[in-house]
């Protein structure tokens, strides 16, 4: 047995359950708009533009975009922890994936709701 | 615990370079590390491509046609297919690790069999994009 002391609560256990629980989230997202769209590819504006005017298409590509912030800071700061050894430079980098993600996130809400 | 094993320096820290050119990895460890390169891809830049080109496809007519367009260029075709494949990849080395979490295949020949799997899979749905594609 390895001695060990243990102090404290769930080391990382939250994000290592949410970015399993967003990674099903954007695979289910995937499977049903990837059929989608290769069982009716849209080969007009009128056809793409009125499939994102669709109610459960904004919800759920806005659910996959939440999840894909959560999910990439998740995978990004285990990378940035994992090969980034100066502390303030991968601070930094956390910082500016942060501020990237959110822009992302934002970004697809000006698309989806325009 | 053997005092060999005892006596080893841990934790032990590896460089990028070693990783890259003195550890061969096996099947598995491939499949990890294009699961970490993938992921990274699809942050940046791909991420912000596909919103840059929904954004000015939904915007107007005109702007649906330049992306249709702006499509048909070989080296924005060959770029959609390094997505379509770092997609197809983090996806089902994703699924792999799912199923590993709930403690199946985790068995040395089951294991390198999924990473295998994993392998030939992302690149046969790539292909078949990519044929989709062109």
């Amino acid at each position: 047995m390895v001695k060990r002391l243990v102090v404290g609560a769930h080391y990382g256990l939250r994000d290592w359950l949410a970015q399993r629980i967003t990674a099903l989230i954007m695979a289910l997202y995937s499977i049903v708009i990837g059929v989608v769209l290769i069982t009716g590819v849209p080969v007009s504006y009128a056809v793409w533009k009125d499939f994102f005017a669709q109610g459960w298409v904004r919800i759920a590509t806005l659910i996959f975009a939440a999840s894909l912030a959560w999910h990439a800071w998740v995978g990004a700061r285990d990378i940035l922890m994992d090969y980034i050894k100066h502390d303030g430079l991968r601070l930094a980098l956390e910082v500016v994936t942060v501020l990237l993600l959110a822009t992302y996130l934002g970004w697809a809400i000006e698309i989806l709701w325009r | 615990m053997s005092s060999a094993a005892a006596k080893k320096k841990r934790p032990k820290y590896l460089s990028l370079p070693a990783i890259l050119y003195q550890i061969r990895l096996p099947l598995p460890g491939r499949v990890s590390i294009l699961h970490r390169i993938s992921g990274a891809l699809l942050v940046m830049p791909f991420a912000a491509w596909l919103l840059y080109m929904l954004d000015a496809s939904l915007a107007s007519e005109a702007g649906f046609e330049s992306i249709k367009g702006y499509l048909d260029l070989p080296l924005v075709k060959l770029g959609l297919l390094a997505f379509i494949w770092a997609y197809c990849h983090h996806l089902c080395a994703g699924i792999r690790y799912l199923t590993l979490d709930l403690n199946r295949g985790i068995e040395l020949r089951p294991a390198r069999a999924s990473a295998a799997a994993v392998l030939v899979v992302s690149l046969a749905l790539t292909a078949y994009f990519g044929w989709k594609l062109w």
